[in-house]
This record gives structure tokens, C-alpha cells and sequence, in this order.
């Protein structure tokens, strides 16, 4: 993701109203086809969520239906169950940590790589470019040891640590062209009122990169709460698993119970769909404005 | 870009000082967990190892061509292979079009997007839970083609070897089309519609203003888009794991799966990081190749300039 850059002019070029135009004047065929587009994509998850409303032996004998009656109690037994509650914390506490780490450390080194002058500068960044070349996919295995010989399996703030340290080379590719855009006499400004470069840096650039500071978390924390396979080496008790390695372990702890399996599946799904009905414009836009091209 | 503009030796050591305090953390983070990881890998790539006990059993660049001439791995790299044409023939096309179409002016324009876009929201463990329960025997997808007549199309969608990847690609391109589209909105975002208009007035087709203004400028969307497909796919795992674990009879392998497979399930840990070292290898000679030669007009300076 090289190129997601969320640059207040390109977000503004992409707000701008448009005018009506002669092309494009939407026909008929083109909503029907908007809308089958939009219907084929939604269908697996209604599914999943509907039928989270059935009975076991119901889905059995007729594998495809509405509920009747619709009952709640594949989901109030899964709330109730503490065990969908600890998955759920442990990937939130994951997430908040490797988020914090990534943003915290990638702002303060994106900082460094856009506004000193030093050498050996890009050097070091190319360095952190190299990470975008190299995900926990391939890196995972040998992550695995590497963990295990410093004591951090099976701990979920260590997880937290490794995710931050993936998730850096995104956010300092991100950072780094917007906090280079901000303007010198900005800097100049703060320094000649003596609030020095890290002062600058605090209360002027931070507050400044608001909207990539959001795009990088964003980034950070979806990518965290939905990895898989670092969890899954590193995790070997069922306690500290997350919500995606207890989807996967739940489906095959009670496959005869389809409904349930059912129930736990679509409220895994919550958390995403509750995220994206409150961050819709910000990622949408975010991303539609923001695509340097 | 400024540069602080102190020249005193008193100055030159605070900002040494300022450095180490910003630059630190992310180094040793960055350091510590992503390329510690690569350097151990090669050197545990070149002894035959279980993964408990000292490392005695050298065996050289053994696990190397154990690997590159095994026939499963070879499987594993055409799969990565097959996925990446299929990416470039049916995601693309499909992506830019479906893109051109929520690009009109259309009520409810917005909540179409946000359902397109949702799918690549989901982890990849619940995407695959949800398929693996639409596509079991009997289930939703049987029934739908049963209910359309079409019962003689009614195929064992992930037992069927013959049949399995393109399960996957499916799935595969319902999970991940939504970033491609919005990618290439964002693209879109930089065709003025004066230029269409002007085309249009000029006489030409829609398909002529498809092919001779619309995609020339969408070009370095797609070339961006292209770099991140191919890498994606040849890093697959997660949605094949936990549908198939790479079978039946290795006809889903890819190559990370064929990794986690005997590095991690059989505990031949030396074998296994060989193996991530040539996926590494693979993907980084993809991207310094594409980078030089293609993305070079549209990336100033991030990669190329760095990896140099």
C-alpha cells in the first residue's frame, strides 16, 4: 500500500460537486446491474446472519430457508458465553496495542525521515520500505522461533509488539510524504517562538496529520484484529486465542451444530460491519480521495 | 524539506540526541521482529532441524533444492501462478467495470459501495467459515442451482481436486474485489468528465472513450493495483488453510500453506524457513523487477529509490 496518501488537496479535488454530466446519465440497466453487484456480494453474509435464526435440525432437513420461528438463541447463548467474550478482548487488546506501537513509533519516526537532514537518511528508509515486501505470511515461521527463544509465545501484548513492528513500514511510507508536505515556515514559526522541533513536532505537526494519523490506525488495527496466522503460531493456548482463531477453532468444535456455528460466524462479523457504518466516510473517502495516482 | 539550521557543536549533538529519541523505537521494533526473523530463517534454512535442541545436522542448500525440485512445491508454485493470471484476466476487467459503474450519479450510490467494500473488512477466518458453509454438500450454493434448473452443475466444490482452486479464486475474489474497486474509484477520481465530454462530442463510442481516455489515465491505478494483486498472491494462505489446508491431495497448495504444512504442522522447521526465504526471494525479485520497469513513471522515489 504504497500509495494511499491522504493529502487534504486530494480529498478536497474529490469532494468537489460534480456537475451533472451528459455520460453516465444512469439507466435502468445500470442500476439493476449496481444493484445484483452489490445483492451477490452481500448474499453469503445474510446468509450466515439468517440463518443464525434456525435450528440445527432445521437447517438440516431444509438447507436453505427462512427461520420459522425466528429464535435468538443460538446468539443469546453465544453472548452469554465467556468464551466469545475472551476472544473478543484478547483481538481487541491486541489490536489497540500493536496500533498504539505502530502509530506512536512509525509518527515519531516519520518525523525524523521527513524534516532532519542526515546521513544515512534514506538509507533508513528504504529500510522500512523493505517491510512492506516482507508480511508475517512469509515471515511467520521464523517469527515463531525467534519468539519462542525470547519467551513471548503465547502472550498477547508480545503478539501486540510483533503486528506493531509489520505494521511500521505502511505507516512511515504514509506518514513520512504528508509530514514532508507541511510547510516549512510553519516550522520556522514555532522554532522562532521557541517551542523548538520536538515542540513543533507535538503541538503542530501531530495535531496537523490528523487525517493520515486516522488512515495509518485505521489501517493498523483492521489488519491486526483480522491476522490469522500470526496468532495461530504463536498462540498454543486456547485462552489468549482471538476472535478469527476462535471463529476457525469454534466451526470445527461443533460442526454437528451448524446453527450455532452459524450464530458465532455472524457475530464475528459485528465488529466489521459496526466499524464500517461508523468509519464508512472516513475510509471510503479517505481511500476514493486519497489514492496518489 | 527543512533542515535545521544549527551549526553549532552543542546544536549538532541535540540533534543526534533528537534523532536516536525518534528514530529508536521504530528501528529496534522494526528490527527486532521483521528482519531478526528473515536473518534467522536463513540461517536455520541451512540445517536440518525439529525444531528442539542445538542446531548440529548442517546440511548446506539441501532444504534449498529438496524444495525447488519437490513436486508438491512445484504444485504450490503453479497454483500462486494460476491465481495471479486469473487476478489479471477476471478480477481487473471486473474491477474497473464495476468501479466505472458506481461511478455514475445513482441513488443509494454510497450504500452500494459501503456492501462492496464490506467483504474486505472480514477476517479472513470468518470469510472462510462463511464459504465453507455456503459451499458444503447440500448447502446454499447446491440448492440455488437446484433451484434454477442447474442441478447437473452441482460439483463437490472443495473435495472436487479438479474443482477446488477455482472454488477459491471465487472466494477469493468476493473477499478482496472490494479494495481493487475502490482503488480504482480513487483512479477515476482523476478523468475529468470534460475530457469524456469532449470525446463524446468528437463522436467517439462509449467504447472508444473506455479504451482511448478512461483507461490511459486510469493506467497507474492499475499498475498499482497489479503490484499489490501479484504480491497478495503469492502470499495466499489464510482463506485456503482454513477451507481446504491446501488439499484434497495437495490441489489447493500454495506455497505459503506448503510452508506452514511442513514447517510448522511437521515441525521440520529448517525445511520450512527454506522455504519462506524462496517465497521472499520471489516476491522481492517481483517487486525490484516491476518497480524498475513498470511502476518507475508512477512511484517518485519509494521503493525504487530506497531498495536501490
Amino acid at each position: 500500500m504504497v500509495i494511499i496518501q491522504t493529502t487534504a488537496r486530494a480529498r478536497r479535488v474529490g469532494d468537489r460537486p460534480k456537475r451533472r454530466r451528459r455520460l453516465g446519465r444512469t439507466s435502468p440497466a445500470a442500476y439493476l446491474a449496481a444493484i445484483l453487484v452489490a445483492g451477490l456480494t452481500a448474499l453469503p453474509l445474510l446468509f450466515v446472519i439468517i440463518d443464525g435464526f434456525r435450528s440445527t435440525p432445521d437447517i438440516n432437513s431444509k438447507p436453505v430457508g427462512w427461520p420459522s420461528p425466528w429464535r435468538l438463541g443460538n446468539y443469546s447463548g453465544i453472548l452469554g458465553d465467556q468464551q466469545f467474550w475472551r476472544f473478543l478482548g484478547n483481538s481487541a487488546q491486541i489490536a489497540v496495542v500493536s496500533t498504539a506501537l505502530a502509530v506512536g513509533f512509525g509518527a515519531m519516526a516519520a518525523f525524523a525521515l521527513s524534516r532532519y537532514r542526515f546521513a544515512g537518511r534514506e538509507a533508513l528508509y528504504g529500510f522500512f520500505v523493505l517491510g512492506l515486501l516482507l508480511p508475517p505470511a512469509v515471515a511467520a515461521l521464523p517469527l515463531r522461533l525467534w519468539m519462542s527463544r525470547l519467551h513471548m509465545l503465547d502472550n498477547i501484548y508480545g503478539l501486540g509488539v510483533a503486528e506493531a513492528a509489520f505494521a511500521l513500514p505502511v505507516t512511515i511510507v504514509i506518514l513520512r510524504p504528508f509530514m514532508a508536505a507541511v510547510p516549512v515556515e510553519l516550522e520556522d514559526a514555532a522554532v522562532i517562538d521557541g517551542a523548538g522541533r520536538l515542540g513543533f513536532f507535538w503541538r503542530i505537526l501531530l495535531p496537523l496529520s490528523t487525517p493520515a494519523l486516522a488512515t495509518v490506525g485505521v489501517l493498523a488495527f483492521v489488519t491486526s484484529w483480522n491476522s490469522y496466522l500470526l496468532p495461530l503460531l504463536v498462540f498454543d493456548q486456547p485462552e489468549h486465542f482471538t476472535l478469527p482463531l476462535g471463529v476457525a477453532t469454534f466451526q470445527s468444535q461443533y460442526s454437528q451444530d451448524t446453527a450455532k456455528v452459524m450464530a458465532f460466524t455472524a457475530l464475528s462479523i459485528a465488529p466489521a460491519v459496526l466499524f464500517l457504518i461508523f468509519a464508512e466516510r472516513r475510509i471510503v473517502d479517505g481511500l476514493t480521495g486519497a489514492v496518489k495516482g | 524539506m527543512s533542515t535545521p539550521r544549527i551549526t553549532s557543536s552543542r546544536g549538532r549533538v541535540r540533534i543526534r540526541m533528537e534523532l536516536g529519541f525518534l528514530l529508536g523505537p521504530a528501528t529496534l521494533l522494526f528490527a527486532g521482529f521483521v528482519l531478526a526473523p528473515i536473518g534467522i530463517a536463513i540461517y536455520y534454512s541451512l540445517y536440518s532441524w525439529g525444531g528442539y535442541g542445538p542446531l548440529t545436522d548442517f546440511v548446506g542448500l539441501k532444504n534449498y533444492t529438496d524444495a525447488l525440485s519437490g513436486s508438491v512445491f512445484k504444485q504450490a508454485v503453479e497454483h500462486n501462478v494460476l491465481l495471479v493470471a486469473l487476478s489479471l484476466l477476471i478480477q481487473l476487467p471486473l474491477a474497473v467495470w464495476i468501479a466505472m459503474l458506481l461511478n455514475r450519479r445513482m441513488r443509494g450510490r454510497a450504500l452500494i459501495r459501503v456492501v462492496v467494500f464490506a467483504p474486505y473488512l472480514l477476517s479472513e477466518a470468518t470469510a472462510a467459515i462463511i464459504w465453507a458453509l455456503m459451499l458444503s454438500k447440500g448447502s446454499f450454493v447446491d440448492q440455488a442451482l437446484k433451484a434454477v434448473g442447474l442441478s447437473g452443475q452441482i460439483h463437490g466444490w472443495l473435495a472436487d481436486p479438479d474443482i477446488v482452486f477455482y472454488t477459491l479464486f471465487v472466494v477469493i475474489t468476493w473477499k478482496y474485489i472490494g479494495f481493487g474497486i475502490i482503488l480504482m474509484l480513487a483512479g477515476l477520481q482523476a478523468v475529468p468528465a470534460e475530457l469524456r465530454e469532449a470525446a463524446a462530442i468528437d463522436g467517439a463510442s462509449p467504447w472508444q472513450i473506455m479504451r482511448s481516455v478512461v483507461l490511459p489515465l486510469l493506467g497507474p491505478t492499475i499498475r498499482i493495483w497489479i503490484f499489490l494483486s501479484v504480491i497478495g498472491s503469492l502470499q495466499l494462505f489464510d482463506l485456503v488453510w482454513i477451507m481446504t489446508l491446501g488439499g484434497p491431495a495437495h490441489a489447493s497448495t500454495t506455497m505459503v500453506t506448503y510452508m506452514i504444512d511442513h514447517g510448522y504442522k511437521s515441525n521440520e522447521y529448517g525445511y520450512g524457513s527454506a522455504v519462506s526465504v524462496i517465497v521472499f526471494a520471489l516476491c522481492f525479485a517481483f517487486a525490484l523487477l516491476y518497480q524498475r520497469f513498470v511502476l518507475r513513471r508512477d512511484l517518485d522515489g519509494a521503493l525504487t529509490n530506497a531498495v536501490r
